[in-house]
């Protein structure tokens, strides 16, 4: 059988169109398995006024259960009988009674379900998910007290096969399930019934809707470009605005218009910004100059007039909100030519956290922090400290102030027109990124070293204050802001220190704290002191910093262990050494010799530690060639020896293939070693000798990484 | 849905066009409140109305006022004082999205050759202690109207709930009749004897106005007059219950309200004057919303904003 599902309401938002499809979807299916049916394929859909759910090849029935259940023994006191009854609400007559082997007699329960009809248990499902369907926000309407997105007013629900399609009867809140939708709001008149899902589908379509998003997307992509293209022009694509567009019209009819000469000379980002946040329009560009000179728009119908007046009116809009943007544009040019103090002045009493003061004082601790980074990643001190003074003045701008999410972007522009150089500008727009694990990572020097000041200032100020992310729950962004760090880091290949610049953050944050903690006290509302002790606290966030790298690494494929492993040992907190040990350690773990080695590292560090535990000594040097027996034990002197000269070298120039490649000449030695020799020798100095020489072995190794930390 | 009518002429057909329809669907035509407000949803006949079983439907004129929103009359669309258009029924009726697209119809907004959707926009009002979900309605791209189901107003949950319908009446009108500045669209038949235009009636205003918002207003007197109106919204509703006059339990809630109103435009008036600052600011809302709480559940005590036993 085939179930057809449609819940019709009142305007869904776009944003939730998505998300409420996958749970219709899983909801209703679930709920049907847990009941006993089985279904062969399933697919959700919507519309702004609609969610569809189409099931195919549905049992038209669930089996007939038969359980089992063991109860107390027959000779239980009454209270555990009494209880089993009750649980399985069964009397005692109707228990089976049954003897072990030993002749125990105990007590079983055979409860019987019969198997259930399709249509009941879809009933009971789809109002039960209509019931709990997790809507981000969800209200009620008129007297009812049912909640939905907006007002649902009717429920289609047909069950068909090869004898024909029937209503499911339901009803919830005195809704009662029909085999009729309705079309188009406007352009198709009345409701109209189906008969299942293709003639749903064909009808919709006939009555003006498309009910397949992915189709709506397609058309609407399809008829903007060729818009676009038989002007000469070019879309600009935008992904997250042409499924939110789909999700906002039945029918769509895309129309194309030019922007008004007076605002061509606008920033293309504030152009872009303007039409997709206010009027939903994509940017229509002229691919020679790369300048954005007209949008599409998509309408929910069809006109008479081929769109012309729906056109008009979109233009009229387009040029009251573009008329903003050139006003904000011209003051905040004006500012900007001034030099901009006035936005700086401005960041005064721009609260940035209470405990951490406004942002003006964030500015002056960056400014200071991307003094300190300058000289380590090859940018000049003055340039990167006057880059990080102006890089938030835009956030006082009237266009930042309209559109938050052209902060430096627009800070570019206006440090531009204030006559600072191309790299101070730049560091305006780029020292937020990156913002993710996959958006590029700046590589200018100046722009590299405010980047990292602006996140560890911000990073060094939350742990200073103690408000770390925990669980769930990062408000302040602050994984985002350490895997920044990582990965202007590792992008730009940096060998710096984190620790630190992690304390020189620390310093300029925790002045600022104690400030601020005077200014409340002296305001007679003193905080509550953090109690920082910045060594711990310091090697808190460098371990929060590791977390974050194992994350970043594990997705490069590089396993948990392996970065622990690399963790060990010092100079962790150089983040590119750190990761080129790692990718060697992995390699080498990969190569032929890896695990072998690894297990006689393994099989030493264990008799050796065992004996340590056993003896209460330390077996951590003296061992002898002169007191070697075996071939295979002088052989492994010989191994050690020639391994260390060559380890050494290339761990002091991190040339850690190479020592990997040393320490893994070791396996055969030591594998032979093993075969030859009894280490638990009758003779104590045999014994000593050959412990002391499985401390080398450990030594060398573990000077490469902490091998006891891989696992396997 | 009602055919479209022809285009209207002026602004005041368009106002006069809603009446009638709002009328025809038996809505209760109201006068605007007597107060200075900034929006039609501070008007009691909705704030005060949505609370309580009681069912109730008014539709009505407000005029409205934004201090900070003053240009001097220059701006083409931007202005502190203003007229929205406001219907409120309670219970939502079920076809309250046809009713509303009919009386689009009714001032020349014809669905077969204009784009109209509903956007979602969910409304919140801080200083009312109110909010509810619904959506921007766009004409052509532009924002039409404010479309609500009331959840909670004062605290209180709508129960049932008031559909809510706001209409900016310039900016509609301006895009009805195809003006691109305010101040010259024709308020009156441009073929009367006197045809005046929105400018000839409050440009004047509009400049006097700003003045005075900006920087003439007296804010050691406002912020004396904030502090004066939420003592008297608390006292009124202090006082006991029975009047010892009439002998009557007589709840004080609309005067009490009109002390809230008093203070909310008087914290407009000081923000538009610049001296309340960024963390005050959020105290002052608390403040006005406090006031607005404690008269919606004055209202709640009332004949007018209890719960009926049955509901018809």
């Amino acid at each position: 059988m085939d179930l057809l599902i449609e819940l019709f309401s009142e305007e869904i938002p776009a944003r939730m169109a998505a998300k409420a499809r996958e749970d219709l979807k899983s909801m209703v299916t679930q709920g049907l398995v847990d009941a006993g049916l089985t279904y062969a394929s399933a697919g959700a859909f919507s519309t702004p006024r609609r969610l569809t759910l189409s099931v195919e090849g549905l049992s038209s029935e669930s089996r007939p259960v038969r359980e089992e259940r063991k109860g107390p023994r027959a000779d239980a006191p009454p209270a555990a009988l009494e209880g089993f009854l009750r649980s399985t609400g069964l009397s005692l007559d109707q228990l089976e009674r049954r003897e072990d082997k030993k002749g125990v007699a105990t007590l079983y329960a055979v409860l019987e379900k019969p198997g259930r009809r399709a249509p009941e248990i879809i009933a009971e499902v789809l109002e039960a998910t209509i019931r709990t369907f997790p809507w981000p926000k969800s209200m009620r309407w008129g007297s009812g007290t049912l909640k939905w997105v907006r007002p649902l007013h009717s429920i289609l629900c047909l069950l068909s096969d090869e004898s024909g399609a029937h209503v499911v009867p339901m009803s919830v809140d005195g809704i009662t399930s029909t085999n009729t939708t309705e079309g188009h709001r406007f352009l198709s008149k009345g409701r109209f019934p189906v008969t299942g899902f293709d003639d749903y589908a064909v009808k919709l379509k006939r009555a003006h809707v498309v009910l397949d998003q992915a189709e709506r997307e397609a058309a609407i992509l399809q008829g903007a470009q060729n818009l676009a293209f038989a002007a000469g022009l070019e879309l600009v694509e935008d992904r997250g605005l042409l499924t939110e567009i789909a999700g906002l019209v039945e029918w769509p009819v895309p129309l194309m218009g030019r922007i008004a000469e007076g605002f061509l000379h606008l920033p293309p980002e504030v152009l872009q910004t303007s039409m997709k946040e206010h009027q939903k329009f994509f940017s229509v560009k002229n691919p020679r100059t790369g300048r954005i000179e007209a949008f599409v728009t998509v309408a929910n119908t069809e006109t008479v007039d081929q769109g012309a007046t729906i056109l008009k009116g979109n233009l009229k809009v387009l040029g009251a909100r573009l008329s903003d943007a050139r006003f904000f544009w011209d003051n905040d040019l004006r500012v900007a030519k001034a030099g901009m103090g006035e936005w700086l002045e401005g960041l005064r009493p721009v609260t940035f956290h209470n405990k951490l003061g406004s942002q003006a004082d964030r500015i002056t601790r960056i400014e200071a922090l991307a003094r300190d980074i300058a000289p380590l990643v090859g940018a000049d001190a003055d340039v990167a400290a006057r880059a990080a003074r102006l890089a938030k003045a835009d956030l006082r701008s009237a266009m930042v102030g309209e559109f938050p999410e052209l902060q430096g972007k627009m800070g570019r522009y206006y440090a531009l027109e204030a006559g600072e150089t191309p790299e101070v500008a730049n560091a305006a727009r780029d020292h937020y990124s990156p913002l993710g694990p996959t958006d590029t990572v700046p590589t200018d020097p100046v722009s590299v070293a405010v980047a990292l000041a602006d996140k560890i200032d911000t990073l060094t100020g939350f742990w200073a204050i103690d408000e770390k992310p925990t669980g769930s729950k990062d408000p302040f962004a602050l994984r985002r802001a350490a895997l920044g760090v990582i990965r202007l880091v590792l992008g730009n290949g940096l060998t710096i220190g984190l620790s630190k610049l992690i304390l020189s953050g620390f310093d300029k944050n925790r002045e600022a704290v104690a400030l601020i903690n005077a200014r409340w006290v002296e305001a007679g509302n003193p905080m509550t002191a953090v109690d920082m002790d910045p060594t711990v606290t310091s090697a808190d966030l460098l371990a929060f910093f590791h977390d974050r790298l194992k994350v970043f690494l594990k997705d490069q494929g590089i396993r948990h262990d392996v970065i622990d492993a690399c963790l060990a040992l010092p100079g962790n907190d150089d983040l590119t050494l750190l990761v080129k040990r790692a990718e060697a350690l992995a390699a080498f773990l990969k190569s032929e010799d890896g695990p072998n080695l690894l297990q006689g590292f393994k099989r030493a560090n264990t008799i050796l530690t065992q004996a340590e535990q056993k003896d209460g000594v330390e077996y951590s040097y003296g061992a002898d060639i002169k007191f070697a027996e075996t071939d295979a034990e002088r052989a492994l002197f010989a191994a050690l020896d020639a391994a260390e000269k060559s380890i050494t070298p290339a761990m002091r120039a991190e040339d850690f293939p190479a020592a990997m490649a040393a320490m893994a000449t070791l396996r055969a030695p030591i594998d032979a070693f093993f075969t030859a020799t009894q280490i638990n020798a009758d003779n104590p100095i045999l014994r000593r000798n050959r412990l002391n020489l499985l401390h080398r072995i450990r030594a060398i190794c573990s000077g490469v990484a902490d091998l006891t930390r891989i696992e396997g | 849905m009602t055919a479209p009518l022809p285009t209207p002429k002026s602004f005041q057909e368009i106002i006069l066009r809603l009446m009638t329809y709002w009328a025809g669907h038996g809505c209760a035509i109201l006068q605007p409140y007597d107060m200075e407000v900034g929006a039609g949803t501070f008007h009691p006949a909705t704030t005060l109305r949505s609370l309580g079983t009681k069912p109730w439907a008014a539709a009505y004129v407000q005029p409205s006022r934004r201090p900070t929103d003053g240009r001097y009359g220059e701006n083409p669309n931007r202005l502190q004082h203003y007229y929205q258009y406001q219907v409120i029924i309670k219970p939502s009726p079920p076809n309250l999205q046809d009713l509303y697209l009919g009386s689009l119809a009714a001032i020349g907004l014809d669905p077969s050759i204009h784009d109209i959707r509903f956007v979602e926009d969910d409304w919140e009002s801080p200083t009312l202690g109110a909010w509810g979900l619904g959506w921007e309605v766009w004409c052509d791209g532009m924002e039409v109207s404010q479309f609500t189901y009331f959840q909670q107003v004062g605290g209180h949950d709508c129960k049932p709930v008031s559909g809510e319908l706001t209409y900016g009446l310039e900016r509609l009108a301006m895009y009805v009749l195809g003006i691109d500045h305010v101040m010259t669209m024709p308020f009156n038949d441009p073929q009367s004897p006197i045809p005046l235009t929105y400018g000839d009636i409050f440009r004047q205003t509009e400049e006097e106005y700003s003045r005075h918002n900006f920087d003439a207003a007296d804010t050691a007197m406002l912020f004396q007059h904030f502090e004066n109106a939420e003592k008297e919204c608390a006292r009124l509703l202090d006082v006991p219950e029975v009047d010892p006059k009439t002998g009557k339990r007589i709840i004080m809630a609309h005067p009490a309200y009109d002390q809230t109103i008093k203070a909310s435009h008087l914290f407009n008036l000081l923000d538009a004057r610049g001296v309340i600052s960024v963390t005050e600011r959020q105290a002052y809302i608390g403040r006005v919303r406090a006031l607005a709480k404690k008269c919606a559940d004055a209202f709640r005590m009332t004949e007018a904003g209890a719960d009926a036993a049955v509901v018809s």
